[in-house]
């Protein structure tokens, strides 16, 4: 009896789904310059890439299908026809398939959510895998209100993902303020990725001219039938004050000088 | 609706300035709105947290006729202890709310938000804060879709009681948004953006009302989440966030045994010990020292920064320190583009000579 309990859990995961939002930003490393007419950050003609967070996520799915503890694992990525760029990327590290769901608009992040848990009901995945923050908008917010809009448990942060398939649980390590959390939640879960919880592997060219014959399936916001929210407004988009340019000093003597009587802070 | 009838009445008015609407809008708005903020609250060892008390620091900058009413939950004395302290943590504290229960006893997304859902059907909140600490930022925004609202987070400025500015792009660019939806306006709050001005005691002020909240009708499922366990150091130093000298190291320090001078430094000059997330990386510290863009933000008054390059991830974190110092090898790297003080030499000769000259703290 025992022996079929297990074979049905395993079969379980040979056919988990996990689900990957993957989301199309301003490169890490490119010094962004503010629109002279303060609506926005400049992003044209500006290096764009997978969101590094985002990177994570895939990583981590990747490696748990790997494990043999799930069959698919599927990008999704919403935004303009470019986000088609960032789902061949996706696919070459080796998703599945991929999900465009297009569209011009910049939603909010509970917009977003709710597109995500539009797609959660069809696809049934048991994991879902989202960078902790985009660092465009450093918001902070997507992974937790699709586990709230799911009722699904949510493990944020994390550095370290432990899949036990016989109990249908993860435990997850989170970096938080204090220090690490180990928490424990039951699948389907959501988790939001840490910068250490791994490192991203490069798409080799061979699984890049593998990716151009997997599917990416085009949706739209209204095939999801989602309420697109707009309760904030964007005013304006400024530069932040910036700093009196500073000195160099030539010896630890002179530093102590000017730290006790210039900036009196020692 | 009023809101809205008052402005075109006063734009009518011939001695209104047709291009300031948006200043009168803010006035209206305080004006108006009655305003009341339910606060999520931290607490540790019988009392609040810091970063609670920055929030409701926030939350009187709000408007005009605010209530504050800070939401605490735990189990048993530490718990009681804490809503004690709360209630004279702040003058502008209305009163403290206190769920005491196991589900409570170490702080969950999913029973917290439930709380805040059920509380919030209680009283009638214009807005809900946390502050944007590890335990705001898990929680409220899972809140926030409960209720179908649009948060905002890392708030560092408050223009008005819906109306405000939060950094993006790594702080390299600020954003002033205004919410305009129906349900409460939430937000998370930078503790480092409102300082909380030393509290003369005045025997006289009155403390908060203190309510234990009616869980009885509070209904939690089977929790699908568990809480295992955490490792935490225990140090004398000062909490990284809210220290007033924060000495940081950066992967040229080259190893845990090196990292120690960076420690005997901060000890000198009474601060806490920070890192770049590749000192983090190579293991030369524990996690919750790294300092930066998804790290800690940190806003002392003295900052220094040895083997530090500098990348814009880094500056993300300290950018609103009163002073900034580095010391680098490398004359060319981009920290000293922000340094007040900059000194190119080996960290390995200077932080000896520091500790050797640097007068005691202060």
């Amino acid at each position: 009896e025992i022996k079929s309990a297990s074979v049905s859990f395993l079969y379980c995961y040979r056919t988990m789904k996990i689900l990957v939002a993957v989301k199309r930003v301003v490169d890490y490393a490119v010094k962004i310059r503010v629109k002279p007419d303060k609506t926005g950050v400049e992003t044209q003609n500006v290096k764009m890439s997978m969101n590094p967070f985002c990177e994570i996520a895939l990583e981590e799915a990747l490696r748990i299908k790997e494990a043999g503890f799930a069959k698919e694992v599927i990008a999704v990525s919403i935004g303009p026809s470019q986000c088609v760029d960032t789902l061949r990327t996706g696919l070459a590290m080796g998703a599945d398939r991929g999900i465009h769901v297009e569209t011009n608009s910049s939603f909010l992040p509970l917009t977003i959510a709710k597109i995500l848990k539009s797609l959660a009901d069809v696809e049934n995945p048991g994991l879902i895998f989202l960078g902790k923050q985009a660092i465009d908008d450093d918001c902070n917010q997507t992974g937790q209100m699709v586990a709230a809009l799911l009722g699904w448990p949510q493990a944020t942060f994390a550095s370290k993902v432990v899949l036990d398939k016989d109990k249908n649980v993860a435990t997850v390590d989170r970096e938080v303020d204090g220090g690490l959390e180990t928490l424990n939640v039951d699948l389907p879960a959501v988790i939001t990725t840490d910068l250490r919880l791994n490192q991203p592997r490069y798409a080799s060219l061979p699984n890049i001219m593998k990716a151009k014959s997997k599917p990416i399936k085009k949706m739209t916001v209204q095939d999801l039938k989602v309420d697109i929210k707009s309760d904030i407004e964007i005013l304006e988009v400024t530069e932040p004050p910036k700093r009196k340019s500073g000195v160099m000093v030539s010896s630890v003597d002179e530093l102590i000088d000017k730290l006790k009587n210039e900036a009196h802070v020692v | 609706m009023t809101r809205t009838v008052l402005l075109r009445a006063l734009t009518k008015n011939k001695f209104v300035a047709s291009n300031a609407p948006r200043s009168i809008s803010i006035s209206i708005t305080n004006l108006s709105r009655c305003i009341s903020t339910l606060i999520l609250a931290e607490h540790e060892s019988g009392s609040i947290k810091p970063q609670t008390v920055s929030t409701v620091v926030a939350a009187n900058s709000l408007g005009e006729n605010s209530s504050i009413s800070l939401l605490l939950a735990g189990s048993g004395s530490s718990l009681q202890e804490a809503a004690s302290q709360a209630a004279s943590c702040h003058p502008s504290v209305s009163e403290v709310l206190v769920a005491d229960s196991d589900k409570f006893e170490y702080p969950l997304a999913e029973p917290w938000a439930k709380l805040v859902d059920f509380v919030r059907l209680q009283g009638d909140y214009s807005h809900i804060l946390a502050s944007s600490s590890s335990f705001g930022k898990n929680i409220l925004p899972r809140v926030a879709a409960l209720l179908d609202v649009s948060p905002i987070t890392d708030v560092v400025k408050i223009l008005g009681s819906n109306q405000f500015v939060r950094p993006i792009y790594a702080g390299n660019a600020l954003c002033t948004v205004r919410y305009t939806g129906a349900g409460p306006c939430m937000l998370t709050i930078r503790s480092t953006s409102f300082p909380v001005a030393p509290i003369t005691a005045d025997p006289e002020s009155k403390k908060a009302t203190i309510s234990q909240i009616d869980l009885s009708n509070f209904n939690d499922s089977v929790s699908k989440s568990r809480y295992v366990g955490r490792s935490t150091q225990d140090t004398e130093r000062p909490d990284l966030g809210s220290a007033r000298v924060v000495i940081t190291g950066g992967r040229a320090l080259k190893s845990v045994e090196n990292f120690k001078m960076i420690e005997k430094l901060a000890e000198k000059l009474g601060g806490a010990v920070g890192a770049t997330r590749a000192a983090v990386d190579a293991g030369y510290v524990p996690n919750d020292l790294q300092v930066g863009q998804t790290g800690k933000i940190v806003a002392p008054e003295l900052y220094m920064a040895f083997g530090v390059s500098g990348a814009i991830q880094h500056l993300a974190g300290i950018k609103d320190s009163k002073v900034i110092v580095a010391v680098n090898k490398d004359a060319d790297a981009p920290i000293f583009q922000v340094a007040d003080y900059g000194l190119v030499g080996d960290l390995f000769e200077v932080i000896p000579e520091l500790l050797e000259k640097l007068p005691e703290k202060k």
